[in-house]
C-alpha cells in the first residue's frame, strides 16, 4: 500500500493560507468580531431587567403565559447565579454563528434543491462538516484566526450549519409537484415561483432546520470555551479543570435554560399563524364550515 | 410572424369530422405528429456513445403522433384510461411537457419557437390550466389564489382583487374570497381553481380531470356550471377525463385515447352508434345512452296526421287502418292544433260535425327537437298519441312510440343509425 500524507497536505495547505491569505481571514476575524459585539452590546448594555422583560414578551407571543413565566424565573436564577453576563456572551455566540449559517445555509439548500449536480456536490461536504470531530477543525481555525472568539464562531457556525442547508433542500423538495406546475402553467418565472410558492410552502421545514441549527451551534460552547471564547463555556471549563462541581453545576445549567429557551422560542414558528384576513368586510357566517386543522 | 400559413391548408386531416367545415371559426389549437418519448431511467449515459441508434429503439412512447384541431369556443375532450397519455397530451398544450416531435400552434403562434418569456407570457394571458387535485396555494386565500395570474403578471393590486373577486363571483364563490383553500369543500376548492383561471381572460383552458376527484353528485354540478359558464364565457376548453359518461355530456368533440394514440375523434352521438373498434365499443357499452342519445335518433315519421277541415268519417276511416286511438291535427304549416281521438270522431259524427278542428282536445305533450332521450322517458306513453317531436317553430316533424323509445334503450348501440 502507497503511504498516503494527506494529514501533511492539509496541514500544508493550512500554513500556506496562513501566510499567503492571511488578509482574507483577519477580514472575517474583524467583521465576526464587529458583530458579535454589536450583539454584546445590545445585550448586556441595558439593565438585566429590561432583557428579562424583553425575552418575556417574546416568550409570550411565540407561545403563551407558560412559557414566559419559564423564561422569567429562568433568567432570574441565571442572574442570581452572577452568571448574567456569561450567559449573555454565549447567547451572542450562538446568535451570531446561527445568522450566519442561515444567511449562507438557506441559499446554498435553495441551490441543492434546484440543481441535482449542486445537491451531489453538497451533500458529502455536509457529511464531512457534521461528522469530523469538531476539535479536528478547531485547531487549523485557531491557527488561521487567533485565539479567542472568532474561531470559536467560525467553528460553530461550520459544526451548525448543515440542518439548515438539508432542511431547506428538504423542504423545498417536499413542495407538491401539482403546485409547482400551477404556478409555471401560470406563467410564473423561476423567481416568482420560489419567492410565491416553495418558499411560503417550504417555510415549516426551513424553520425546523434553524432551530436545528441553533440547537447544534448552542451544543458547542463548551468547546468553544476551550479556545478562549468564553461566556458559559468558560465556567463549564473552569469548574472541570479546578474539579470544581458547584462551578460546574451553575455553568451547565445556565446552558441548559438557554437551550430550552431557545428551542422553544424557535420551534414556535413553524406552526402557521393566521395572515390578516384580505376581505374584511365580509358575512362571517361564511366562515360557517368547519376550519378543516391545518396540515402545517 | 411565424410560418402559420403554410399550415392552415392541412388543417382538415381525416380524422376532423365534417362540422370542422361548416363552421368557419378560428382554430384556436392546431396539432400535428405530436409525440412525447420517454427515454428509460438510467439510459442517458449510453446515449453518450450511440446516441444515433438509441434514439430511435429506446424509450416509451407516452404519445404517439396525435394530430388534431380546436375550434374556437370548442369543448373539445380527450378521453382515455390511465396510461393513455391523455394528461401527457394536454401538458404538451402549454408544454408543461415537451413534445418530442411534432408541430403546435396555439391561436396562431408555434407553441414550439416560443423562447422561455414568450412561453410565459403565453401560459400567462392564453392558455390557462385546471389541476386534477386543484393545486390551490395553501399560504394564500381564496381570493390570492384566485388572483394568481394576475400577479404573476404584474397587475397592480386593486385591480388584481377587483377581476379575482368577478372571476369567484362568477363561479358562486363572492363571499369565500378571505378564507383558506383548505377550509372549503372539494367542489368548493375547484370552483376557485377555475376562477383563478377565469380572473386572467385567457381564451384558452386546459381541465386536467377536473373533476374526477369530487363525488358524483357534486361533480355532475361542476359539469353543470363548466356548461352554464361556455353559454356565457365562451373559453375554447380542451378537458381531458377517463369517465366517457362525463365526455358525452361535455364534449362537442371526443378524441378517444389508448396507448398514446388517437383512436376515434367524432361526436359523442356518432361514437355511440359507430365506435371506431372494439375497445371504443366496450367503452361505450357501459354509457348511459338515454343522456346522449336526442330524439332524432329514435322518433319516426307519424304514420297519419289530419287537417283541421276534414271529415270526422274520413279521418276515422284512415285510422282503421293503424293502430293507435288518437290522430294529430295539423294546420297548413305542420303546426299541431290538437289531437283527436277516435272517441271524439264517433261522437263528431254522430253530431253531424263536417270538420274535425271542433273535436280536437289538447291530449298530447311534445318535445323539442335535439332533447335527449331522458327528458322524453317522463312524458312517453301517457297519451293516446305517441309523444309528439317538433322543431323551433312547433312543427309536427315526428313521434316517438314508447316501443321505440324501449329498443332504443336496450340496444346494445348497432343499428341507432340504421
Amino acid at each position: 500500500m502507497p503511504n498516503l500524507h494527506i494529514g501533511d497536505a492539509v496541514s500544508a495547505i493550512v500554513t500556506w493560507l496562513q501566510e499567503n491569505v492571511a488578509g482574507v481571514f483577519d477580514a472575517i476575524a474583524a467583521i465576526t468580531q464587529w458583530l458579535l459585539d454589536v450583539v454584546l452590546v445590545a445585550l448586556t448594555g441595558p439593565p438585566p431587567l429590561v432583557i428579562v422583560v424583553i425575552a418575556a414578551l417574546l416568550a409570550l407571543w411565540a407561545r403563551g403565559i407558560g412559557f414566559a413565566v419559564f423564561t422569567v424565573l429562568g433568567l432570574l436564577v441565571v442572574e442570581s447565579m452572577q452568571l448574567w453576563t456569561e450567559t449573555m456572551e454565549t447567547l451572542a455566540i450562538v446568535l451570531v454563528a446561527s445568522v450566519i449559517a442561515v444567511v449562507i445555509g438557506i441559499p446554498t439548500g435553495i441551490w441543492a434543491a434546484r440543481s441535482k449536480r449542486a445537491s451531489v456536490v453538497v451533500r458529502p461536504v455536509l457529511d464531512f462538516m457534521q461528522t469530523l470531530p469538531v476539535f479536528v477543525y478547531l485547531i487549523p481555525a485557531v491557527f488561521l484566526f487567533g485565539i479567542g472568539v472568532v474561531p470559536a464562531v467560525v467553528a460553530t457556525f461550520i459544526f451548525a450549519i448543515p440542518p439548515g442547508v438539508r432542511l431547506t433542500e428538504l423542504g423545498l423538495r417536499q413542495v407538491d409537484p401539482e403546485m409547482v406546475e400551477a404556478s409555471v402553467a401560470f406563467g410564473a418565472t423561476p423567481w416568482q415561483l420560489l419567492r410565491q410558492v416553495q418558499l411560503p410552502l417550504a417555510v415549516p421545514s426551513i424553520m425546523a432546520g434553524l432551530n436545528q441549527v441553533i440547537m447544534m451551534a448552542l451544543s458547542m460552547v463548551v468547546i468553544a470555551g476551550m479556545v478562549g471564547a468564553g461566556g458559559l463555556g468558560a465556567v463549564v471549563v473552569q469548574g472541570i479543570s479546578r474539579l470544581d462541581i458547584a462551578v460546574g453545576f451553575e455553568g451547565g445549567l445556565a446552558v441548559v435554560f438557554l437551550a430550552i429557551f431557545l428551542d422553544r422560542l424557535t420551534s414556535a414558528f413553524p406552526r402557521p399563524r393566521r395572515r390578516a384576513v384580505a376581505v374584511a368586510d365580509e358575512a362571517p357566517e361564511a366562515v360557517a364550515v368547519q376550519a378543516v386543522p391545518r396540515v402545517a | 410572424m411565424h410560418p402559420v400559413l403554410t399550415q392552415v391548408g392541412t388543417t382538415t386531416s381525416f380524422l376532423s369530422p365534417p362540422i370542422d367545415k361548416a363552421i368557419s371559426m378560428a382554430t384556436m389549437i392546431e396539432a400535428r405528429g405530436l409525440t412525447k418519448r420517454y427515454e428509460p431511467a438510467g439510459n442517458e449515459r449510453r446515449r453518450f456513445r450511440r446516441r444515433s441508434e438509441t434514439t430511435e429503439t429506446t424509450g416509451t412512447l407516452a404519445v404517439d403522433g396525435v394530430d388534431f384541431d380546436v375550434e374556437e369556443g370548442e369543448l373539445f375532450v380527450i378521453m382515455g384510461l390511465s396510461g393513455s397519455g391523455k394528461s401527457t397530451l394536454l401538458r404538451m398544450l402549454n408544454r408543461l411537457v415537451d413534445p418530442t416531435s411534432g408541430s403546435l400552434h396555439i391561436a396562431g403562434q408555434d407553441m414550439l419557437a416560443m423562447d422561455d418569456a414568450q412561453l410565459r407570457t403565453t401560459r400567462n394571458s392564453t392558455i390557462n390550466m385546471v389541476f386534477q387535485h386543484f393545486a390551490l396555494f395553501p399560504h394564500r386565500t381564496v381570493l390570492e389564489n384566485a388572483a394568481y395570474g394576475l400577479q404573476v403578471r404584474g397587475i397592480p393590486e386593486a385591480e388584481r382583487v377587483e377581476r379575482a373577486q368577478d372571476a369567484l363571483e362568477t363561479v358562486g364563490l363572492g363571499r369565500w374570497g378571505h378564507v383558506r383553500p383548505q377550509e372549503l369543500s372539494g367542489g368548493m376548492r375547484q370552483r376557485v381553481g377555475l376562477a383563478r383561471a377565469l380572473a386572467t381572460d385567457a381564451q384558452i383552458l386546459l381541465m386536467d380531470e377536473p373533476f374526477s376527484a369530487l363525488d358524483p353528485l357534486i361533480r355532475r354540478d361542476m359539469q353543470s356550471l363548466l356548461l352554464s359558464l361556455q353559454e356565457k364565457v365562451r373559453k375554447t376548453v380542451v378537458f381531458v377525463t377517463h369517465d366517457l359518461n362525463e365526455a358525452m355530456r361535455l364534449g362537442q368533440r371526443i378524441m378517444v385515447m389508448r396507448d398514446g394514440r388517437v383512436i376515434q375523434l367524432a361526436s359523442g352521438a356518432e361514437i355511440l352508434s359507430t365506435p371506431a373498434d372494439d375497445y371504443v365499443a366496450n367503452f361505450v357499452s357501459d354509457v348511459d345512452r338515454s343522456r346522449v342519445v336526442t330524439v332524432e335518433h329514435v322518433m319516426r315519421p307519424p304514420l297519419i296526421t289530419a287537417r283541421g277541415d276534414e271529415h270526422p268519417q274520413a279521418v276515422l276511416d284512415r285510422m282503421a287502418n293503424v293502430e293507435g286511438g288518437g290522430v294529430y291535427v295539423v294546420d297548413e304549416r305542420d303546426r299541431i292544433i290538437g289531437v283527436a281521438t277516435d272517441k271524439h270522431l264517433a261522437d263528431g259524427i254522430a253530431l253531424h260535425q263536417e270538420r274535425i278542428d271542433s273535436l280536437v282536445c289538447d291530449d298530447f305533450t311534445t318535445i323539442e327537437i335535439g332533447s335527449r332521450l331522458i327528458e322524453v322517458m317522463p312524458l312517453v306513453g301517457r297519451h293516446s298519441v305517441p309523444l309528439a317531436v317538433t322543431d323551433h317553430d312547433g312543427r309536427l316533424i315526428g313521434v316517438i312510440p314508447r316501443a321505440a323509445l324501449l329498443n332504443t334503450l336496450a340496444d346494445n348501440g348497432r343499428s341507432l343509425n340504421a
